[in-house]
Formats: C-alpha cells, structure tokens, sequence
C-alpha cells in the first residue's frame, strides 16, 4: 500500500454532488453531519471544494445537464478518489430510466472520463444513514487492495 | 377567433362565488365548461387574454399560481391556474394557442408570476409568448436541440431522446 | 465609478432541490440584479407520468420533491379524486393529516438548522437537526420509512396504523413540543438576529402577491393564505388549528413563522390522533372517467398544485406539477436587490429552495477585474463574519 493510500485512510474529505436528486438522498447524507450519526467522529467532513475531496458522494439521476458538470467535478478532484453512487437513481437512474432528460448513469459517466475510477454503490431510496457509513466502511477494504 | 375550431365547447350556468368571478370577465369569456363551489375551468378570447390578466390580478384575493400547457389537436392549449384567497377558489381560463406560430400574447408583463411559465411552456412545449420580456431557456439543458419539443404528444420520450453531448475535453496535462 | 460585478453562485451548490445557477449583479457590496438558470434537475416527471398508470403515478410525484414527499401525491389524488367523484374516508383524510403535519415539523426544522448554519449559529444546526430525529421515527413508526412515504392512493390512504403506532407517534410529537418552542423564544429573543434578520430581504405584500409567492414566504408578507384554511382537504376543517401569518417581510418575519407553524403542527397532530374515528380506509376506485381537475395542498414551502387530464384511459393524459419554489424562487428579483452580498445567503435560503446539499457551491467570477473566485463558504463565512462583528458590538 502506497503512503499516499495509507494517509488517505486516516480520514476521509468527502464532497457532495447533486446531479438531479429528489434531495431526500441529500438530506440523509447532511443527516451524517448531526448528532445522531455524527461521522465526524471517524474523521470524516463534507468539505466545500472538490479539490479537496477523497470521497465524492454522488446523489440523482445524472441528468443531461448535470453530466458534464460531473465529469468536470470528477476530474477536478485529487486521485485517488472514491465515488460513492448513493441511492437507486446514482445507481441505475431508478424510476427515472425512461424520461428524456436524462444522460447516462453516474458510473458510466464518470467511466467515461477514466475508466478505472473506484464507485461503490449504496442501494436504496433513500439509503439509511446507517448504509451509507457502512458503505464508506467498504471504500476503507477498497483501498486497502490499492 | 372564430377560425379554429375549440373543441368540446360547453356552456353551463354561472353560479355562486366562481359564477361572479366569471360574469366580472364579462365576454372575454367565451365558453364555461365547468361552474361549481370551488372550481371554475371557462375558455377566454384570444384576443384579450392580457385584458384579462389584468383584470383577474385587480380583484381581491386573486393570485396566479401556475400555467398549464397541453399539446391538443389545433395547437397548443394554455391554462391560467387562478387561486382566489381566502375562498379556496381555483379559476381556470384556457386560450388556445392556435396557427403555425401557436403564438398568444404573454401575461409575464401584467402579471411577474407568469414569467418563468411561460418561459418553460416554451421550452418544453413550443407555444410563442407575444411581448414575453425574457424568453431564453430555462427548463431544458443547454445541449438539447432547437425545435425538439418534448411534451408534444408525437415526442417518445424513449425513442426520440436526443443524443447526449460528447464528454468535455481533457484539460491540459497537469504540472508536475 | 462604479463597475458592476457578476458573481455566479452555483450550479452545485446548498441552496435549492433544483440545483441552480445564480448570476449576482453586485455594485460595490449591493446587489443590483439578478438572474436564475435552472435545469440541473429537471428529469422530465410530467412526460414520464404520461407513460404510467394513474395508480403508479404517485410514487413518480413524491420523487419529485424528497422534503414535500407527502404532499406531491396528496395533491395528486385529490385532483384525480375530484375527476372521478371519490369520497373519501374519514379515517383516510386523519392520516393523511397526520403525516403531512409530521413531514412540515421536520421540513421547518431542517430549515432553522440551515438558517442557523447560514448565519454561524452551528449550534443551532446541531440542535434543530437532533430534535428533528424523533420525528423522523416517528415517519418511519407510521410509514415504514424515513423520508419516502407511499402513503397516499387513489381514493384512500395505503396502509393503516395500529393504536399502538398512534400513540408513539403521539408521543414523539409532543416530546419536540418543548425543544421547539425553546428555539423559537431562542430566535425571537435573540439580539444578534434581530440585527441580522430584521429588515433583511424584505418582500413587500404587493410584489409577494404579483410573483404568485406562497407558503411561509407569501404569510411572512402579510398574505394570510393557506389552503388547509381556504380550500380544506383532509381533515384539517375537522381540527381546531390556526393560520400564523407576519406583515414585516422581512427573513426574520418568514423564520418565525415558520417556528411558530412547527409548535402548530404538534397541536393539529395531538389533536388528530386522538380524534381519528375507526372504520375503512381506502374507497374502492375502479376506473378514471375523461375530465380534467386540479388539486392543491400547503407543503411546508407553500402551496403545491398539481393539474390532471384523463380521457378515460388507464393513463393520465397531462398531468401538470408545479412546486412552490417554481413561484417563491423568482422573488428574488424583489427580494435581494439592494442588499448587502453578506445579506444574500440568508435571503436567498429565507424561502427555504430545499436546500439540501450544504457545501456545494462553485466558483464566482469577476467580468471586469481579472479573475476572482468566490464560493458559497465564502459567501457563508461572509454571512457568519457580519454575525460575529454585531455580536461584538451588542
């Protein structure tokens, strides 16, 4: 394991995009911040830039609009990075798959700007707090195999 | 405009509160399809559809609270959602936007609600907004096509999607 | 002589469920003018509500909106409702009551906490959001989950609750009476914001009523509108309860609304639970006739419409959505113009735009001073600076 992997570890910086969410995903990942769930406590903030990011939390359905911007994001942020495509329309655009304004879903748009990024998927609409920590849990294993 | 055709005019009694909002429009209403204790639906002139505005925005209690679009057989049909406070009252008045251009003179100027309807029956439907302050895009991404309109009944939203823009280019190689 | 200055502010950013694009004309440090884009997340709902069946059609409309994920399909049914001549049964009409009042306790606080953040109050953030908790529970107690409910159908309600689900839900509300009302006499006695709030975004009754505004936005302006009052659905004429409206318009006028409609929502569902009667609760509906209706429903940002159009097919054939930011958010053009960049964060999130993705605004550019950045941190930590600064001085 790389030192860079080693200290990316120590605590993870994550940056919160929405490309199109019902805001019920974003209200749950804000939730993390709160007493209840607190991830701070493993070191882990939302921090304002993704430049500073070792986790890009991703929520929505990627729309037309939002698409570029992503990959944008994507390539902004400091590698490695983990994606987190949390909730079913991060996933696979859920109830969303047929309207017209969607691009593609979040992994194959971030695939097509490196083919090689780590995203790991949190299923569920919205996911529970609980999930998403255990999913952040996870990218820790993922890195590990770096 | 007695060149189009409306479709499925029908005229019931004007009644209770609804009623007298409606006989105020006097005969800038041209058909009333539906008159109850809450509910009013009445189709207006064309041609007087800003006078109308007007007039709703001066009575007490009137505000505008959407704008529906509705792509019908002669054109596109637009309904002013009206809410009357505190009676509950919700008055909807339709125009029909008719003719090639489906043109019909914009409210946005009367009535600063409108704006941002209209703007967005535009972009998703293709009705024209005559004297409309600021008709750029608003609801539609800045890749989708001019002239694709997808609420219009012959837009599949599966089939005819347009395709999505290439990925942005890679930016210059990073320094060291 | 002055220049202007655009600031952009998004398009990923805190402030809105739509994520947004603002263009703030500043002269100095007062904003002059200015602009939206949306279109980040516009998924095309109505269109692919058009290819569903009237009875999936709900559970497309509460994704429109996660916070208001109660009242996009109660207005929904009701305008189906009102085309297919449904009565409803009162049990039905009680829950639904009930959780639409729970869904506004935990939108208003939501709100507060933000608002705290905004102004550099995190301890407020902290506080509002842990007593929010409870009522989360309490939804997920009555729905079986936290924040997407599948509550509502055509003609009815989904699912019922049991006595005992009736009595915790009872309980987790009137055990955050006591913390909300300490936030709300927090807010109200509270010198630093007064300085802050007061006479900040100030939306006159006038413009509230042109730009179509509603919910808290148009009550803080002395538009006493609410269509639990004037258009009842529910059983909100079945229940004592009263309208809070403010006539300053100003942020501090739209925050203690809110606050105080929180306290008043713990009564309606005091009072619903335990007056609920027995008895079915769903009418059985067999088919839509051809007509059209509209149907709308206060949520916690305002008055949620929705229009339907069926010609007798399984399918509606337009159904039109219209969310009350759509109308609260043009305010802005009256709201912000005149006041200080510091003074925006605040009145930007005074109409409550479901923010819902705190840190994540993008960068700002100076049109004619080479290049400058700004971001929503910085227009935040502006905002938490002036707050600092009075406090001092108080």
């Amino acid at each position: 394991m790389a030192v860079k992997h080693w200290a990316l570890k120590k605590s993870l910086w994550v940056y919160h995009v929405n490309t199109g969410a019902c805001n019920n995903c974003d209200i749950e990942v804000l939730d993390l911040l709160t007493p209840r769930f607190d991830i701070e406590r493993f070191g882990m903030i939302l921090v304002g830039s993704p430049r500073h990011a070792d986790v890009l939390a991703v929520t929505g359905t990627c729309t037309r609009q939002a698409m570029p911007r992503l990959q944008e994001l994507y390539r902004q942020a400091a590698k490695p990075v983990v994606v987190l495509a949390i909730g079913s329309c991060a996933g696979a655009q859920g109830i969303f798959t047929e309207a017209y304004h969607m691009g593609s879903p979040v992994d194959e748009t971030i695939r097509a700007v490196d083919p090689n990024a780590i995203i790991a998927y949190v299923p569920g609409c919205p996911p529970k707090p609980e999930a998403m920590i255990a999913a952040v849990v996870k990218a820790w294993d993922v890195i590990d195999t770096l | 405009m007695s060149e189009v055709a409306i479709p499925r005019e029908v005229q019931v009694p004007l009644e209770g509160f609804v009623g007298e909002v409606l006989g105020a429009l006097g005969d800038a209403v041209i058909g009333v399809e539906r008159c109850d204790e809450r509910r009013g639906f009445a189709r207006i002139d064309p041609q007087r559809t800003v006078e109308v505005a007007r007039r709703m925005l001066a009575m007490a209690g009137t505000r505008l609270a959407t704008a529906t679009g509705i792509d019908v057989r002669d054109g596109i049909d637009v309904l002013y959602h009206w809410c009357i406070e505190p009676q509950g009252v919700v008055v909807t008045l339709k125009v029909l936007a008719a003719g090639p251009e489906m043109t019909v003179d914009s409210i946005a100027p009367v009535v600063p609600a409108a704006n941002w309807i209209e703007r967005e029956m535009h972009d998703l439907l293709g009705a024209n907004f005559r004297g409309h302050p600021d008709m750029r895009r608003l609801i539609l991404d800045d890749s989708w096509p001019e002239g694709v309109y997808p609420l219009r009944k012959d837009f599949d939203q599966v089939r005819d999607r347009p395709p999505l823009p290439p990925a942005p280019p890679a930016p210059e190689e990073a320094l060291p | 002589m002055s220049h202007k200055t655009m600031i952009n502010i998004g398009p990923f950013h805190p402030l809105q469920e739509e994520a947004e694009f603002f263009q703030l004309y500043v002269d100095g440090e007062r904003v002059v003018d200015v602009d939206v884009r949306i279109s980040y997340n516009h998924r095309g709902i109505e269109k692919l509500d058009e290819s569903k069946t009237f009875d999936q059609v709900p559970f497309v409309v509460e994704r429109v909106c996660g916070i208001c994920s109660a009242s996009h399909p109660l207005a929904y049914v009701q305008a189906v409702e009102d085309i297919a001549h449904v009565q409803v049964p009162e049990r039905a009409l009680y829950l639904r009551t009930i959780v639409n009042e729970l869904e506004r306790i935990h939108s208003h606080l939501l709100w507060v906490g933000l608002a705290g953040h905004f102004l550099g109050y995190n301890t407020v953030f902290m506080w509002a959001w842990k007593y929010r908790e409870p009522i989360l529970d309490a939804l997920e107690v009555a729905t079986g989950s936290r924040v997407n409910y599948a509550n509502c159908k055509i003609g009815g309600v989904r699912r019922d609750m049991t006595d005992e689900q009736l009595k915790e839900i009872d309980r987790l509300a009137t055990e955050s009476y006591g913390p909300v009302e300490m936030l709300t006499k927090a807010v109200i006695d509270d010198p630093v914001l007064h300085a802050r709030l007061k006479n900040v975004g100030v939306l006159s009754k006038a413009d509230a009523r042109a730009y179509g505004a509603t919910g808290p936005t148009g009550r803080g302006s002395g538009l006493p509108i609410d269509v639990r009052r004037d258009d009842p659905y529910a059983a909100y004429d079945r229940i004592d309860w009263q309208v809070h409206y403010e006539e300053s318009g100003d942020v501090f006028a739209k925050a203690k609304v809110r606050l105080l409609e929180t306290l008043e929502a713990v009564k309606i569902i005091q009072r619903a639970v335990r007056a609920i009667p027995g008895g079915e609760i769903d009418a059985k509906v067999q088919n839509i006739p051809p007509g059209e209706a509209v149907g709308h429903v206060e949520a916690p940002r305002g008055e949620t419409f929705h229009y339907v159009r069926s010609d007798g097919s399984n399918y509606p054939v337009r159904h039109k959505v219209r969310a009350p930011s759509f109308n609260n958010i043009p305010t802005f053009k009256a709201s912000c113009i005149g006041q200080e960049i510091a003074d925006v964060a605040i009145t930007l999130a005074s109409v409550d735009p479901c923010y819902s993705c705190t840190e994540r605004m993008c960068a700002a550019v100076d049109a004619e001073s080479g290049r400058r950045m700004f971001d929503f941190a910085q227009l935040v930590k502006l905002s938490q600076e002036k707050t600092q600064r009075l406090r001092r001085q108080l």
